[in-house]
């Protein structure tokens, strides 16, 4: 037998070839998309353009980043785009009411912590499907957002709390830095870390993992928690770039942040799933929002030609693994 | 199309990294069961899953009578006459078995199924095959030598005339392993293809009229004549070299008491169970399928929480709320169904030799150090001699015998007491089965205490110092390696009304 080990390490070089082709041939396309865009249409390139296309990004790519750990682990969140409206809303009331930054912030960040701890519990510890659960939750936080706004737009009026949302950092805008300190913090998490490991091997193989002494509930809470807080953050600094808290706003968001994690080639059933993924499938879906509007097409179209682009990546995707 | 011989062309089959199969050339002929043996990443699982449609070859054909077959899916296969009844049975649990017979083309009228049509025919296709069977209950409660009966019938209903059958025993009584060879007996002087991939060489010797050996994805030899071939033969042919005594059994000194099981009590057993386990002893736990040996296993690694009863680890109390405590006190187990609880499919032979370790060797337990994950994952590979063109290849590329190394590897990786395995080597081919053997001795020698749970009677004589027998839940018996008889084992085995 001890010939056998060394004789078989034969094709390795093609199988590397393929491997590279196939984790780097969404952001290639990415890539691609991008130069289309910016030789066919005019202004695209324009820094007028570019801070919008930054900013439409950074919203989604936040929150894409702890779906992306969600996703790896086997499951969804579909609370995250009322956790946004709700963690902008309760920062704007608690600014109001105690003329604090710090405190509102601090407020909107615990409450997307308790609503993912929550998600987490009731999901890891009742074995509770994580679609239901956060279906519920994803109503009950809308539902509270419009009750702590009492349905109308929470205005702000610190200046100090703008600098989130409309601030800039040699020339680049605040929370476009986030966007990318949180992709560089997160693929570093999931890659380099005992919790990303963990993560990766619950998507994989549950049992397996139980039985290789994953401490499997404690990671989905943990998985859930992360997401809250992100979700909050996000929620942060939109409203620090309205002005104002919103308690209708981000309606079907976490569809589009699903979207964008599967498009880039994360697995919905978990086990595969890769930071360079996520922003991949973030640029995707943003540039060709952004191309879009530049062109005037209908926003109906638009809905048409995001879940076209979405249908075929996924069937790409599919037919790679056969 | 019965009464025509399946052959295979020069049949080729290559995966990412891997050659699985190459030149595979040979002929199975109508009225013969023609066994296919080999080491585990020999090839015969892909050949079998070429041959039923679920993998395209590389090159080559697959040929029935004079018609050279192209099967682009599962279902050309089956139209072409051919049914491969793999290990794991593809049935759906929920539906009746009469449904799951029929699937695919349930009697119906404008999509109303026709339940009484339904039942004649289920009932009319497990005829002379399985009559106890009622077609309305439920398959889930069928027991795995029924399902598999059920599969059998599914498939002569659909006309096969080429069956192939992949490990069907291995998880089988001795009762249902004696009527399934009465069936392929039948279905041969039908005039059928049978082939049957087994390691297990009674059997083969039994109801096999050719034999042909794979190794490494290569055809070695196929014999014409079973009544020339010695066992022997077959095991040189199919490890390239002789073996002996595979289990290589040396006696070894036992220390003090490493686990003492005192009054165990859980789902799946029906008595308290008491027994202990030396250091450096083997100790083996023999039952034939539901006597509750994979239940005491959920108990002693935590996986269950046990009902009464008291552990023991080397004098200390032991309370096990979840497979966590176990493995930190150092009670590790491998489980029985290796791609459904052991391995995490996706991930890579490192990754998943390392993932119960690297808390302990992590900078403050959660940042991982990159020099050890390697070290470890390189060193476990090599002792272990897990074949993989590398650590980083996706484990469900690795043949089953190299996947339950690179589980134990994981293990060694870890501080460890006692080693819990479960049908350490199902599904295992020989060469890497003495390997297997050959890791369980040295560790029982470094001092640990394995207990070792198996349906296969001779590996459970072959490598234990002492046996445990099980039986519908309770612990029958226990006899010392030098008492140990297959009779006096079987006796205790089997439950009390079939015993004479």
């Amino acid at each position: 037998m001890t010939t056998q080990h060394n004789a078989l390490p034969t094709a390795r070089k093609p199988l590397d070839m393929r491997a590279l082709l196939d984790n780097w041939a969404m952001l290639l396309a990415a890539l691609g998309i991008f130069l289309l865009c910016a030789l066919l249409i005019d202004n695209f390139l324009s820094p007028l353009n570019m801070r919008g296309l930054g900013l439409a990004i950074s919203t989604v790519g936040i929150a894409a980043c702890t779906m992306l750990f969600c996703l790896a682990s086997g499951h969804f969140d579909l609370s995250v785009g009322s956790v946004i409206a709700c963690a902008g809303v309760v920062a704007a009331i608690v600014m109001r009411d105690t003329d604090s930054v710090m405190l509102g912030i601090g407020a909107a960040l615990l409450m997307g912590l308790i609503v993912g701890l929550i998600n987490g519990i009731v999901i890891a510890k009742l074995r509770v499907n994580a679609l239901i659960t956060t279906l519920a939750t994803m109503q009950i936080v809308r539902g509270l957002a419009y009750i702590f706004a009492d349905g109308k737009a929470v205005g702000v009026s610190q200046d100090q709390f703008f600098v989130f949302g409309n601030g800039q950092l040699l020339g680049v805008p605040v929370p476009i830095l986030i966007t990318i300190v949180c992709f560089l913090f997160f693929g570093w998490l999931l890659n380099y870390t005992t919790y990303g490991r963990n993560t990766m091997a619950i998507g994989g193989n549950p049992e397996a993992a139980l039985l290789a002494g994953v401490n499997v509930d404690r990671t989905k809470i943990l998985i859930f928690a992360v997401h809250g807080l992100i979700g909050a953050l996000a929620g942060v600094i939109l409203a620090s770039r309205m002005t104002s808290g919103q308690p209708m706003i981000g309606q079907g968001f976490e569809l589009t942040v699903i979207s964008a994690c599967v498009l880039g080639g994360v697995s919905l059933s978990g086990g595969i799933g890769m930071i360079r993924h996520v922003i991949a499938g973030v640029l995707i879906l943003a540039i060709i929002e952004n191309a879009m509007n530049l062109k005037n097409i209908d926003t109906f179209y638009q809905y048409v030609i995001r879940g076209s682009i979405l249908l075929l990546a996924v069937v790409i995707d599919r037919m790679k693994q056969r | 199309m019965t009464g025509a011989a399946l052959r295979f062309n020069g049949i080729g089959k290559e995966f990412p990294g891997v050659k699985a199969l190459a030149q595979i050339s040979f002929e199975a002929r109508p009225h013969s069961v023609h066994a296919l043996m080999g080491e585990n990443g020999a090839g015969k699982s892909t050949l079998l899953k070429i041959l039923g449609g679920a993998y395209i070859p590389s090159s080559g054909s697959v040929q029935i009578g004079a018609q050279t077959m192209a099967f682009k899916c599962a279902a050309d296969s089956i139209a072409s006459g051919v049914a491969v009844i793999h290990q794991e049975l593809h049935l759906v649990p929920e539906m009746s078995v009469a449904e799951n017979l029929f699937l695919g083309h349930l009697p119906a009228r404008f999509g109303v199924v026709n339940r009484r049509r339904l039942r004649e025919q289920a009932l009319a296709c497990l005829k002379g095959l399985a009559d106890e069977i009622d077609p309305q209950e439920k398959l889930g409660r069928l027991s795995l030598g029924q399902r598999q009966l059920v599969e059998i019938a599914k498939a002569l209903s659909r006309g096969a005339h080429v069956i192939a059958f992949d490990e069907p025993t291995s998880s089988l009584s001795a009762r249902e392993i004696d009527r399934l060879m009465a069936i392929i007996t039948r279905l041969r002087d039908e005039g059928k293809v049978v082939l049957y991939v087994s390691h297990r060489m009674e059997e083969v010797f039994r109801i096999c009229d050719a034999v042909t050996v794979f190794k490494d994805g290569r055809y070695v030899r196929t014999f014409d004549d079973m009544s020339a071939l010695t066992h022997d033969q077959l095991v040189t042919c199919m490890v390239g070299r002789d073996i002996q005594d595979i289990y290589d059994y040396r006696p070894r000194a036992h220390g003090d008491v490493a686990l003492k099981v005192d009054g165990l009590l859980g789902p799946g057993l029906r008595e308290p169970i008491s027994f202990d386990v030396r250091k450096g002893e083997i100790l083996g736990l023999f039952g034939l399928v539901g006597a509750g040996r994979t239940e005491l296993f959920r108990l002693l690694s935590g996986l269950q929480r046990a009902s009464a009863g008291r552990l023991e680890l080397c004098g200390e109390s032991l309370n096990l709320r979840s497979p966590r405590d176990a493995i930190a006190a150092g009670v590790l187990l491998c489980p029985e169904d290796r791609k459904k609880e052991g391995i995490i499919p996706l991930s890579s032979v490192a990754e998943n030799i390392n993932i119960s370790a690297r808390g302990a060797h992590s900078r403050f337990g959660w940042l991982l150090r990159e020099g050890w994950e390697q070290g470890n994952a390189e060193r476990q590979i090599s002792a272990m001699k897990v074949k993989t063109p590398s650590a980083e290849q996706k484990i469900m590329y690795l043949s089953g015998g190299n996947q339950q190394k690179a589980i134990l590897g994981r293990w060694l990786s870890m501080p460890m007491k006692v080693l819990l395995l479960d049908e350490p080597t199902r599904g295992i081919d020989i060469g890497a089965k003495s390997e297997i053997y050959q890791i369980i001795h040295d560790l029982a020698a470094s001092g640990i205490a394995v207990i070792v749970v198996s349906s296969d009677l001779m590996e459970v004589m072959g490598i234990s110092d002492r046996i445990l027998v099980l039986c519908e839940g309770t612990l029958r018996g226990e006899q010392r390696r030098e008492h140990a008889t297959e009779s006096n084992l079987l006796q205790l085995a089997l439950p009390r009304g079939l015993a004479n």
